[in-house]
């Protein structure tokens, strides 16, 4: 059934999707905002309240009121197929509904990279990001103990958000060296607003031992972690700790592009030209899902794809100069945080790879590819569906994770036997 | 400030009341429930993302499996870990 289409829509509540979808509904078109997460607001403005003090809170209010914006949230994108209007297959509890978009934009934003070692399957092992989001859902952590290892600023910024939650933070892990980081730090000071950030943020860990050029060995404990062994140097160390909460960085989320036929670059993120559009005519893409560099970088895309895919070229005369900023930023971004082989964990040939389908690291061994992996362990075949193993296996092995078909999450029985509904525009 | 209402659910049979706008995961990991199935190779697992890409959080709600930490807690629903419901079939 063929159904009035959108003249936008925004996959992605993130601060990239909330200033894209406020940006086009101030041009005049009628946008629909869709997120998967129960409420908008993204990785880091997750649980945030529309209104409150900041930027989160005035961007979440200016979006959720706005006559032109119609936000639906609890909302997957399972398929997508471009074309005129393209194409969305979203699936909510209410059942699955047929989006049609003259013009889709992406703000997908990232999911974070998880490198296996001994131990990291043990119930307490979670991801750095992901136990400030789980923090940010209700988690109570006062008085718990955590360690917090891997690579990249969200480390930091993960430290801190927990220690104000009232968590114990005994040490962030860092595999980079010392001088990198320095170099991350220097140019963000460097940027506007950022070193007072800097600031706010090092306070917050007055305290905490950062470990810079160091390694996660292994996890120990029986049903649930209980110690984490580290490499310092050439001393080993070991902590004991009710969570270690390890992220090796952020890698884009571009699932729902690569259903759209847009292309991605070497370092997986989707292509767009200096408006934020991508290849496939009527889809732009903004924030972390064209690389990694930040809540900053992610509002100024939104707003240049906004102006874009609404027309509002004269909002557009001062970008240039501000994303030939964020783009200095996001290399030294990228070169600071480089993964070092030798400061990653090693997996044994026990160690499992894949934890849908427990493949282990010696079954992994003897394939060059991930599709003649896949196929003869089911590698990636499990309910994750390579969301976890395929960033792991492309930085152990090299393999490049391939094979993103719809639907893009498992349906429920009820779903795949109703007639979707369609969404029109109000 | 978040509005303090309370929701009652029941997670493995135990009632209990937590703050509304607390994710089901949240739920389960505050009631010591952190463990929420086991492996084919029959290891304990727990959540790992906390953001919907792991999947390593289903739990079943009301009938359903679902990812917990998509989930919001409401009043009078009933969660169950994979583990307990697999361990009666
Ligand atoms: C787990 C995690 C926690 C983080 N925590 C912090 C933090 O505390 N502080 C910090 O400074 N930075 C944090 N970051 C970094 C953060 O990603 C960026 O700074 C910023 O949020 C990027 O904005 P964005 O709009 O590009 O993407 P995001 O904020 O990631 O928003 C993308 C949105 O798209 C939605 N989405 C993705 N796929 C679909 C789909 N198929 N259907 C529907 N919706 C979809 C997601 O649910 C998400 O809400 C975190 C990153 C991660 C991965
Ligand atoms: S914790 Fe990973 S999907 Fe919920």
């Amino acid at each position: 059934m063929k159904s009035d289409p959108w003249d936008a829509v925004v996959v992605g509540a993130g601060p990239a999707g909330l200033m894209a979808a406020l940006t086009a509904a101030q041009g005049g078109l009628r946008v629909l905002l869709l997120d998967s997460q129960p409420t908008a607001g993204g990785q880091i403005w997750r649980g945030a309240a529309a209104g409150q003090r900041g930027v989160a809170g005035d961007l979440l209010r200016d979006a959720a009121s706005h006559p032109g914006i119609t936000v639906l949230s609890g909302a997957e994108v399972i398929a997508a197929a471009a074309g005129k209007p393209h194409v969305l297959t979203v699936t909510s509890p209410s059942g699955l509904t047929h989006v049609h978009a003259a013009r889709v934009i992406l703000a997908t934003g990232a999911t974070e990279r998880f490198l296996p070692f001994d131990g990291w399957t043990l119930p307490g092992v979670v991801g750095a990001g992901g136990l400030q989001a789980m923090s940010k859902g209700g988690l109570d952590v006062r008085g718990k103990r955590v360690v917090v290892a891997g690579s990249g600023p969200l480390l930091l910024a993960v430290a801190a958000g927990l220690r104000q939650k009232g968590a114990r933070v005994l040490a962030v892990v860092e595999q980079a060296g010392l001088p990198q980081v320095a170099a991350f730090g220097v140019a963000a000071a460097r940027l506007p607003g950022k070193a007072a950030e800097a600031l706010g943020l090092a306070a917050g860990l007055r305290g905490v031992p950062y470990w810079a050029d160091c390694a996660v060995v292994h996890a120990s404990g029986q049903n649930q972690l209980q110690t984490v062994t580290l490499r310092r140097g050439r001393c080993e160390v070991t902590l004991t700790c009710d969570y270690l909460a390890v992220g090796f960085g952020l890698i884009p989320e571009t699932r729902v592009a690569a259903l759209l036929g847009c292309s991605l670059d070497a370092q997986g993120a989707v292509e767009v030209n200096v408006w934020q559009a991508t290849g496939v005519s009527g889809v732009y893409a903004a924030g972390e899902v064209c690389g990694i560099g930040g809540v900053d970088g992610a509002l100024l895309e939104g707003f240049v794809a906004g102006c874009t895919a609404s027309g509002q070229i004269e909002r557009l005369h001062d970008a240039p100069r501000r994303a030939e900023i964020q783009r200095r930023f996001q290399s030294t971004l990228e070169r600071s945080f480089a993964l070092r082989p030798e400061r990653l964990p090693t997996p044994s040939s026990q160690t499992i790879i894949c934890r849908c389908e427990d493949v282990r690291h010696g079954e992994l061994q003897p394939f060059t590819n991930w599709t003649a992996a896949k196929l003869q362990t089911r590698c990636g075949m499990g309910a994750c569906q390579g969301r976890v193993c395929g960033p792991a296996t492309e930085t152990l092995y090299g393999w490049k994770f391939s094979g993103v078909r719809a639907p893009l999450a498992p349906l429920p029985l009820s779903q795949l036997l109703s007639e979707p509904n369609t969404l029109s525009p109000p | 400030m978040p509005e303090r209402t309370l929701a009652v659910l029941t997670l493995d049979g135990v009632r209990v009341m937590v703050p509304a706008g607390t994710t089901v995961l949240a739920a389960l990991q505050n009631a010591g429930l952190s463990p929420l199935r086991r492996s084919l190779s029959g290891e304990a697992r727990g959540a790992l993302c906390g953001m919907g890409s792991c999947y390593e959080c289903r739990a079943v709600v009301d009938g359903q499996t679902v990812r917990t930490c998509l989930t919001p807690v409401q009043d009078g629903q009933n969660v169950r870990r994979l583990m307990e419901v697999n361990r009666e079939v």
